[in-house]
């Protein structure tokens, strides 16, 4: 599949913020007001960034409100539905916290949950296609939900860090390591998930098993198409083991040492972690996409 | 609403007969004809005169070569395009309701002032049906010609859509599949019409009818006729003594 950039902005910021915006709702971050008033404008704003990227994928923006209407049959529309959800939910509490002094906690429990549940939205738009295996075979929404949370705690405690706060390293630990399985179990159950996973080939896709092996003798047309640059994406396939490997030291190895060393140099340390892990995540997300094969594809003769 | 109905009314589709069809694309040119000008945004084309043309097109046409374990490959043209499903997951996924099926007769359509060009449908169906305008910037696709099927403007024989109409060998046959007795249904049942790709879960509407079995056992390659023929006597004396030297 064509790994558009704005995908993969939206999908590793949304799932950062809300990951922040989660932990900040269950309470496990700090109840210093400064916390608040940096971490809570910095979820949004992450968000915020992922949302505004995700609208350059559209070709025809200007019917993007409309994507609210169709929450009972749409994963996308759910989770536009629970973002915004979220994001009310969430100015509500912090308002609350930080210019009155209350803590509504059930306000803020709600509040994780429904951040919980555009990730998961957001995971289920592709796992929800059997036309690519590599999304709907595999554990996506754990994947999604284990790198937001992670990302969220990560991204919380550097900012504690930074303003000086006490981090229990060791949690911050603890759900990192859980992120860095759950990606390799994700790639494990990847490696073989290929357009044929669910037995499509091009025999199913032309009907023709009876007559014998299928093999595309002339495409439709001798230019590319949308389909082909869609869906038939082949570029930097070569490279994508070398990709994994940067996206595996940058997402989790580096990141892991370094917040080994924030027990030794201080917590501050864990805003490099952050930087790295992102830069990390957006090389996964990358090859995400690239590597997802599409069925479709079977009919342009790619086996 | 982007839920699929319970069930339609009739189920209008086409039967694709891969015996018939010569490959000679005369559908999807008509089909471009007919849309380009008809039912919602042109269908337009990228660099259509330039190095590298690209385009919208709402049907297109591959030829596969099939080769079976004992015998010569074969030809086979196939025209692909929407198969209108039942179970269409393009609707479903569609964020905006832009996407829907027709309860009246089962066809799939896209409401272009709903679209908002974000491309999930395409992605999630399995047959390459829809393709995004690269200048309206709205998802097309297949209407079955909704715009001539009932269109008491044009005489009764050009109701029915474009594809079907021009077919210079007749390969392509549009009617009422959830009719038992339609012609086209008989068709099915006779030549034991295929859906493409029953393991997506789709339930196509349109069917393929397979190319007929040869009426005659055609030889596979002679590939005796390949090896040196073996020499006797004499020459098979000469054949053997020039090959010691």
């Amino acid at each position: 599949m064509h790994p558009a950039p704005s995908l993969i902005v939206f999908t590793v910021l949304t799932g950062l913020g809300l990951g922040m915006v989660a932990w900040m709702g269950l309470g496990l971050g700090s109840e210093s007001h400064l916390f608040g008033w940096i971490a809570g404008p910095l979820a949004l704003a992450v968000t915020g960034i992922g949302g505004v990227a995700s609208i350059g994928h559209l070709a025809n923006p200007g019917n993007a409100w409309r994507a609210f209407s169709q929450w009972r049959s749409s994963w996308l529309s759910r989770e536009a539905c629970l973002m915004v959800a979220t994001k009310i939910c969430f100015v509500i509490y912090l308002a609350f916290w930080l210019l009155l002094d209350i803590r509504i906690w059930p306000l803020g429990w709600i509040t994780a949950g429904l951040a919980v549940a555009t990730v998961y939205a957001t995971s289920m738009i592709y796992a929800q296609l059997r036309t690519v295996p590599r999304w709907s075979a595999t554990p996506t929404p754990h994947l999604f939900i284990a790198l937001s949370m992670s990302g969220g705690v990560l991204a919380g405690s550097a900012v504690k860090g930074l303003i000086g706060l006490d981090v229990p390293i060791e949690y911050v630990l603890i759900w990192f390591v859980m992120a860095a399985a759950v990606t390799v179990w994700w790639q494990t159950q990847a490696a073989g998930a290929r357009r044929g996973h669910d037995g499509s080939s091009m025999e199913t896709a032309t009907g023709l098993a009876g007559l014998g092996q299928v093999r595309l003798f002339e495409p439709p047309h001798t230019g590319s198409n949308y389909l082909l640059k869609e869906m038939a994406f082949e570029v930097g396939r070569a490279r994508a083991f070398q990709l994994r490997k940067l996206g595996a030291f940058a997402g989790f190895l580096i990141p892991l040492v370094l917040i080994i060393l924030a027990l030794g140099l201080g917590a501050w340390v864990l805003m490099l972690a952050l930087i790295c892990h992102v830069a990390g995540m957006v090389f996964l997300r990358w090859l995400f996409f690239a590597e997802a094969e599409h069925v479709q594809a079977l009919y342009y003769g790619h086996k | 609403m982007t839920t699929l109905p319970e069930s339609t009314e009739r189920k209008l589709g086409l039967v694709i007969d891969l015996d018939i069809c010569v490959g000679c694309h005369a559908c999807a040119v008509n089909c471009k004809e007919w849309n380009t000008g008809g039912y919602g945004a042109a269908l337009s084309d990228q660099d259509a005169y330039g190095a590298d043309p690209t385009g919208t097109w709402l049907n297109r046409i591959h030829t596969f070569e099939v080769e079976p374990h004992d015998g010569p490959a074969q030809i086979v043209h196939f025209p692909r395009s929407c198969l209108h499903c039942e179970d269409a997951p393009c609707v479903t996924v569609c964020p905006t309701g832009a996407s829907y099926k027709r309860v009246e007769d089962g066809i799939v359509l896209v409401n272009e002032d709903h679209c908002m060009g974000c491309g999930l449908c395409a992605w999630a169906c399995p047959y390459g049906a829809r393709e995004m305008d690269a200048k309206a910037g709205v998802m097309k696709k297949c209407t079955l010609c909704v715009d001539r099927i009932y269109n008491e403007n044009l005489p009764e024989e050009d109701r029915e859509p474009a594809c079907v109409r021009t077919c210079p060998a007749n390969a392509r046959h549009f009617g009422d599949l959830g009719d038992p007795d339609s012609a086209v249904s008989q068709m099915v049942s006779e030549r034991g019409g295929l859906d493409l790709m029953p393991e997506q879960n789709t339930k196509p509407v349109n069917k393929y009818l397979p190319p007929r079995a040869k009426d005659r056992a055609v030889p596979g390659p002679d590939l005796a006729a390949l090896a040196e023929p073996e020499a006797k006597g004499f020459l098979g004396w000469l054949d053997r003594a020039l090959e010691k030297i």
